[in-house]
């Protein structure tokens, strides 16, 4: 009974080994050495999505596709492109989704109406309630 | 038989909800004096009793294990620690709604047995409420989630508990936040009490802070845990990801600090009568929805480990019955409720109001930020809403928010001018000018970690000059915890700041023996073990780390892989100084004899839970002052009532 148990653990545990075969893409763990280019690809890399997981960061994932997209976001800044393109590219790719970077679109745009909305509202209360005695 | 015990006090606590409940309507239509009013008390006491034994009748079964009850059986195991055994009874579903209702009985007895100050009427609809809101969670119980269900055959072994949750951290974690939750359930229940009879009044207010106070501990040591698990258990040096689930911890502290406010407004004044109220219905509300958002499994992350679109439809129609409901009584009752004192814009309550607008507008936005991708996905529209849309917008409230909290609690209530404190303000402005001058200039700062450091010192300085010109051994304790928590604030917003503007990283990939650097920390990879635990092995990196050249000490991060459910995690190591933390990971891949290392040199760091420690400090100072406060004026009011009888039985 265990043995069996041991090998269905075992079988159940192939698909995570064969994962792990693959190597992960050489810069998805490895810094550029230009300390400018770095900086300019991890404040990249801080506003993309990690597609496999919740709410985090491809700066901040061990996702194997996250991974590979580090790597990707690093060997584009090395050969000079613009963090913007990247970020394009990125998004034609996968969707608008992959991008954590707030864009005003016909989609979004409540997302900025509503705080400036609540900023007048704020303000009106402030007036109408101290306005009496100003 | 313990089961089943259990399950008969659950059926009779809700049946004294329910008897809770008519007693208080009973008594508000037809007087308290009617015979059916006089139990509601009862009924609230002995339900409270009746949960805790049906509570402690699961915690028996967990304890030992008794796997002919279905919970049980997928949820524990018999090899288990006793203390996870124990901590599994909550650390699933069922047994944590059951907690949720014996928390909230608990308390509901509580108030039943001690709280004599307010209207009996006032208290009689109060009590209403709190039944109304139980007996759903009775009904959500004991109809879709019965945590005493029996198989029909007894299992041979339990399933185990995710090996995630097996920790300690996580055992306190979610009981933590419950009673958080249930705080603010209670100060509904005053608040929907006191909309009934309109009695919204100072003593209203008093009775109803140390509730919230208490709620508003728990809910700021929950956040400041749960925030320091995700940092040190998914290994990469984050700490907060305004993940849905985090917000839905946030927002009810949100909300708990602006009614925290408004009630004191109320209670020194007789002033904001209506707009307490209302937060007093906001802030259950998000309770309400936090539990909704991470029970229903509308999210899918570690969190969601009840995974279940029926319950998630059950607690969807509680929140829309009670926070409906409760919308629609303010509504129909604010109009008759006065708005209570007035007062000038420089006073203190001026202050105060500016407080709580801003916190509303910050939670509105996380709300928003939130529930606005859950929206525009069931229209098949994926949105994300991350870090780069809350910092920015929630800094645009915040930081005025910071700039009053510094100089408000220095102004005197109702008529002040600024001009009697016009020293204090040019010192911290002062400081706030300097802090942002100087550290622009020095370290070239973004905007946000610039003005984070800066107002942090700023606010440090500020909140102790209330006490500037005072006895010290003469201040209120409720006083202290003020000063205490605002300087907690100012001490967390420090490490925030200080972590995104100092933090340096270093990815390196080492054979054994090699060496490298992180900040001021020098790191040698000295070996890499094998390391085999009860249900995972590991390779562990051991490696010679000192600071500025100095001592070295040896540290052995892990890269973990366990086979049942077959998972990888990393075991990462912090060696914490007075002034940061170094954060190693080591990584599972190995090429050509190279191990990969994550190193972070993270300046300050520790600040951001140590503020959250020093926050819930000052809130727990902040309940002692005030419940000794009422204790000692209900010995007073005692004394004159004896001594009036006296002076009548004389005559």
């Amino acid at each position: 009974m265990r043995a069996l148990f041991a090998f269905l653990m075992a079988l159940v545990a192939l698909p995570l080994a064969a994962q792990n075969d693959i190597p992960p893409a050489p810069y998805a763990y490895r810094q550029l050495d230009d300390p400018a280019q770095e900086a300019a690809a991890q404040d990249l890399m801080e506003t993309l999505r990690c597609l496999k997981c919740q709410s985090q960061s491809i700066a901040d994932s061990d996702a194997s596709m996250a991974g590979d997209m580090r790597h990707q976001v690093r060997i584009r800044i090395a050969a000079g492109e613009e963090p913007e393109d990247i970020r394009r590219w990125l998004m034609d790719r996968y969707g608008d989704y992959v991008s954590y970077e707030p864009v005003m679109s016909a989609t979004t745009w409540p997302l900025f109406a509503i705080p400036v909305l609540l900023a007048l509202i704020a303000a009106l209360l402030f007036w109408r309630r101290f306005r009496r005695r100003a | 038989m313990i089961a089943e015990l259990g399950l008969a006090a659950l059926w009779l606590a809700a049946a004294l909800a329910a008897l809770q409940l008519l007693g208080g309507i009973l008594a508000l239509r037809g007087g308290t004096e009617s015979d059916i009013a006089g139990l509601t008390r009862p009924a609230a006491i002995l339900q409270g009793g009746l949960v805790a034994l049906s509570f402690g009748a699961l915690l028996w079964v967990f304890a030992i294990t008794d796997l002919s009850v279905k919970l049980v059986a997928t949820n524990s195991h018999t090899m288990k620690p006793l203390i996870f055994k124990i901590s599994g009874a909550w650390g699933n579903h069922e047994g944590s709604m059951l907690l949720w209702v014996t928390v909230m009985a608990l308390a509901g007895a509580l108030i039943a047995g001690i709280e004599r100050r307010l209207p009996e009427r006032t208290m009689q609809a109060t009590l209403a409420a709190q039944g109304f809101v139980a007996l759903g969670f009775y009904a959500f119980l004991l109809l879709s989630s019965n945590p005493f269900e029996r198989l029909p055959q007894p299992a041979t072994e339990g399933m185990g508990l995710n090996p995630l949750l097996q920790d300690i951290g996580l055992a306190l974690h979610p009981p933590t936040l419950y009673f958080g939750y249930v705080g603010l359930s209670v100060a509904f229940s005053f608040a929907v009490g006191a909309l009934l009879t309109r009695q919204v009044t100072p003593d209203f207010a008093r009775a109803m802070r140390p509730w919230i106070l208490g709620a508003w501990v728990f809910l700021t040591l929950g956040i400041t845990a749960g925030s320091y698990w995700a940092y040190y258990e998914l290994g990469w040096g984050g700490y907060w990801f305004w993940d849905p689930v985090e917000n839905a911890s946030l927002m009810p502290w949100l909300a708990a600090t602006a009614l925290l406010h408004s009630a004191s407004v109320l209670a020194s004044r007789d002033a904001l009568r209506v707009w307490t109220i209302m937060l007093g219905v906001v802030a259950f509300s998000m309770s309400m929805l936090g539990t909704f958002l991470v029970r229903s499994g509308i999210l899918t992350s570690v969190h969601a480990f009840a995974v279940d679109p029926e319950r998630g439809s059950f607690i969807l129609f509680l929140l829309a019955i009670y926070i409906g409901g409760a919308l629609l009584l303010f509504a129909l009752r604010a109009g008759a409720i006065n708005e209570g004192e007035r007062f000038s814009v420089a006073s203190r309550e001026g202050a105060l109001v500016v407080n709580n607008v801003m916190l509303s507008a910050i939670l509105a936005v996380v709300l928003l930020g939130t529930l606005y991708p859950l929206l525009t996905e069931a229209f098949d529209v994926r949105v994300s809403v991350g870090p780069p849309y809350f910092n920015p917008v929630g800094a645009i409230f915040a930081f005025p928010m910071l700039a009053v909290m510094a100089v408000g609690p220095l102004l005197r209530w109702r008529k002040d001018g600024f001009g009697r404190i016009s020293k204090e303000i040019a010192l911290v402005a002062a400081f706030l000018l300097a802090g942002i001058v100087l550290l622009g200039l020095l370290f070239g700062l973004a905007i946000l970690p610039l003005l984070g450091l800066s107002f942090a010192i700023a606010l440090a300085v500020a909140s102790f000059l209330p006490l500037r010109g005072r006895k010290l051994r003469r201040v209120p304790i409720e006083t202290w915890g003020m000063v205490v928590a605002h300087f907690g604030l100012a001490i967390s917003l420090f490490g925030m700041a200080s972590e995104s503007a100092f933090t340096e990283e270093h990815l390196a990939a080492l054979e054994e023996g090699g060496a490298t650097s992180v900040g001021p920390w020098q790191v040698r990879l000295e070996a890499v073990e094998p390391v085999a635990g009860p249900n995972w092995t590991a390779i562990a990196g051991r490696m010679a780390v000192s600071y500025e050249g100095g001592e070295p000490q040896t540290i052995a991060p892990q890269s973990r892989n366990f086979w049942a459910p077959p998972q990888q995690t990393t075991e990462s190591v912090l060696v914490t100084r007075w002034n940061g933390q170094l954060y190693a990971v080591m990584g599972a891949d190995n090429r050509g004899g190279r191990y990969q290392l994550r190193l972070w040199w993270k300046p300050f760091v520790t600040f951001i839970w140590y503020g959250g420690l020093i926050i819930a400090l000052g809130g727990i100072l902040a309940i002692i002052g005030r419940v000794r406060g009422d204790l000692k004026r209900r010995i007073v009011r005692r004394k004159v009532a004896e001594r009036r009888a006296e002076a009548e039985a004389l005559a």
